[in-house]
């Protein structure tokens, strides 16, 4: 396998390395016809990071035509080659990547300016496939935003914090933060950002759902489409299935996959289909209010004060969520095997902590016909412009 | 955590952790009217018009500081899962409908019995007022001499000079200022004119005060006060007080052995 990234590429492809270290501790490479896979899951399996980088990425391209060939090897030390992304954008000419599978290693070579070499050999390790299962096409709702709205939606949020949930209507979404034991909910602040369907490139609900899920793992997502600019899509289901955002242009394509927290399926008998109560969307006229519903019951030792009790906030999905996998209706049979292992596991969960409550088992470890896996870009494929500065490579 | 007070014409920023006990105590004083075009509040009667919460300072900065860019912010005392002082903006975007963003923040609400714990501080019987070099100044020499020393005496005099020192094994520093100025407390019936009337003009008094406290305090200063001094008791309290336009602040750091 060789490989040569020029330009500002190099650039893309480091930031793409960051971006899958937010995710996981291992890098998964994936030499494949459609073009360079990189992989990333974290340790619960319940995110999943794939960027694929199509053979025009590159000014050279060839994979061993014999066999398929994957690897892991530990990300830090991917990071490591690419650990000043201004010096990159200074210095670096060109990224060579090869393969010497005699000595189990892949080779970064970057040519500096004024003739100088870099060279990186990582040591790798065989590797099952990682693919995960997911199809994009049937998801019910669907959005694609600037990263400046989502960028900005995030910092509200303390980088602290776990999960959110998203809420959708027709004309509104919803972003709050998941506050999961009953114990802590007095004490924890409670933020919700509520976004209009304008605010978005394209905003299509066919559910009005909500999914909880992990912030944590998607702000590497948001780095990366930030500083190339182009837009992230969101799809996602019923909760329960996994969201995927992803960010797409003419010669790559990066997708995250995120579990999400599975509804009680007690509660769900209760609520009909998709009908989850949504707070009432902010008054159209913010600033006026009337004061009256805001007054709380004061001080009830001494004298009886004003108490009208203020609205409560109609809880969303309420988080009494079962253990349950999220596994989504696109697993496919083969993995039955895959279904009675996540059956056991599922007892573990109770005692580990609320991240391992997500277990997605969208997972297949073993590798279908591609047809089934959506790396293709999806849906219109329109050509965005990356920032790289040489996007003809020509060869 | 923090106590706010409002009342018709006034907010109040508490934080007395008793200063007897080595804690330092905060009193800061806002006039409503210079922060709020529109400001409406019932207290628990008409004779304690005054509502008071105790809040986690984080929160309520947190959700401050991302509102920074609103168009408008309201704030609103509200009963959601607890009682909460909700901040809601109104922040701007390219679309007609605005990004509304909503933080509850959960408070305790203080009942009237406990009221008294909060109380605006009387002004101590100090034995030298000065006014404050400039504070970013002062906080560039503390930054410093917190590497070396865990404890700083601040002493002045009645002759507009203060000095900072600290003293270790190794080392010691001190940094000189002059020409501060006294504030005159003289008319203020509160302060007797004794102490201060009959003393010798190029006597300090001092407070050896944890480093750190100070260092705290003048971090949080970012807008650069109109009038900043500082009172002390010999030994005993350090009292400092910044005045800004509308807003009061008095933080009293005790003084250690």
């Amino acid at each position: 396998m060789r490989c040569v990234v020029t330009g500002g590429n190099v650039k893309v492809l480091a930031k793409a390395v960051h971006s899958l270290s937010r995710i996981g501790d291992d890098l998964y490479v994936e030499p494949q016809e459609d073009g360079l896979a990189l992989r990333s899951v974290n340790s619960s399996r319940s995110a999943y990071a794939c960027f694929l980088f199509a053979p025009l990425f590159f000014s050279r391209y060839s994979i061993p035509s014999d066999h398929t060939f994957r690897c892991k090897m530990a990300i830090k030390s991917v990071q490591a080659v690419f650990r000043s992304l201004a010096t990159l954008e200074k210095t670096v000419e060109k990224c060579h990547i090869e393969l010497d599978e005699q000595k189990d290693r892949l080779t970064f070579t970057l040519h500096c300016k004024h003739g100088l070499l870099k060279t990186h050999n990582l040591s790798f390790q065989d590797s099952e496939s990682l693919q995960a299962v997911f199809d994009k096409d049937s998801c019910a709702n669907v959005f694609r935003a600037q990263s400046r709205l989502l960028v900005d939606t995030v910092v509200h949020f303390p980088s602290s914090l776990e999960e959110v949930t998203v809420s959708v209507s027709d004309e509104r979404m919803w972003v709050r933060n998941h506050v999961e034991e009953e114990a802590e909910q007095s004490k924890v602040m409670l933020t919700e950002l509520c976004l209009a369907s304008d605010e978005f490139d394209h905003f299509a609900v066919k559910t009005h759902n909500s999914i909880t899920f992990c912030l944590k793992e998607l702000r590497g997502l948001l780095v990366f489409a930030e500083s190339t600019g182009l837009p992230v899509s969101m799809y996602f289901d019923e909760p329960g299935s996994p969201v995927v955002l992803s960010v797409t242009d003419s010669v790559l394509e990066g997708n995250f996959v995120l579990a999400t927290l599975s509804e009680d399926p007690s509660l769900h008998k209760n609520n009909s289909k998709g009908a989850h109560t949504l707070p009432p969307p902010p008054p159209d006229d913010f600033m006026n209010d009337d004061i009256d519903s805001y007054l709380i019951a004061m001080d009830t030792s001494i004298a009886p004060g004003p108490s009208t009790a203020g609205p409560s906030t109609p809880p969303l999905a309420d988080p009494t969520c079962s253990k349950q996998s999220a596994v989504a209706a696109h697993r496919t049979r083969t993995h039955r095997e895959e279904d009675e292992e996540a059956e056991e596991d599922e007892t573990d969960d109770s005692d580990r902590p609320p991240n391992k409550k997500f277990r997605s088992l969208f997972f297949g470890l073993v590798l279908p016909p591609s047809s089934q896996i959506s790396t293709q870009p999806v849906m219109s494929q329109e050509v965005l412009a990356s920032d790289s500065e040489d996007e003809t490579q020509a060869e | 955590m923090c106590v706010l007070r409002l009342t018709p014409d006034n907010l109040f920023f508490v934080l007395s952790e008793k200063v007897a006990n080595g804690g330092v105590s905060m009193w800061c004083e806002l006039s409503q009217a210079n922060f709020f075009d529109e400001y409406q509040m019932e207290g628990v009667s008409p004779e304690d018009n005054e509502i008071c919460l105790e809040v986690t300072p984080e929160n309520l900065s947190r959700a401050l500081k991302t509102v920074q860019s609103a168009k408008s912010v309201k704030v609103k005392l509200t009963k959601k899962h607890c009682p909460c002082l909700t901040i809601a903006a109104e922040l701007p975007t390219l679309s007609s409908i605005s990004r509304v963003v909503t933080h509850d923040v959960p408070v305790d609400v203080i009942p009237r019995r406990l009221w008294h714990e909060f109380i605006e501080p009387s002004v101590p019987d100090f034995d030298v007022s000065i006014y404050l070099p400039p504070l970013k100044t002062m906080k560039n020499v503390v930054d410093r001499m917190k590497n070396l020393s865990n404890f700083l005496v601040i002493e002045a005099n009645l002759n507009g000079e203060m000095n900072l020192k600290i003293e270790t094994d190794l080392v010691s520093v001190t940094t000189h200022f002059k020409d501060l100025g006294n504030p005159p407390w003289g008319d203020d019936s509160s302060q007797d004119g004794g102490p201060s009337q009959g003393r010798d003009p190029d006597s300090m008094a001092e407070a050896r005060v944890d480093i750190r406290r100070l260092q705290q305090f003048l971090m949080g200063q970012q807008v650069n006060p109109s009038k900043a001094m500082c009172n002390i008791v010999h030994q005993r309290i350090l009292h400092l007080i910044l005045l800004h336009e509308d807003v009061s602040l008095q933080y009293f750091i005790p003084a250690v052995a």
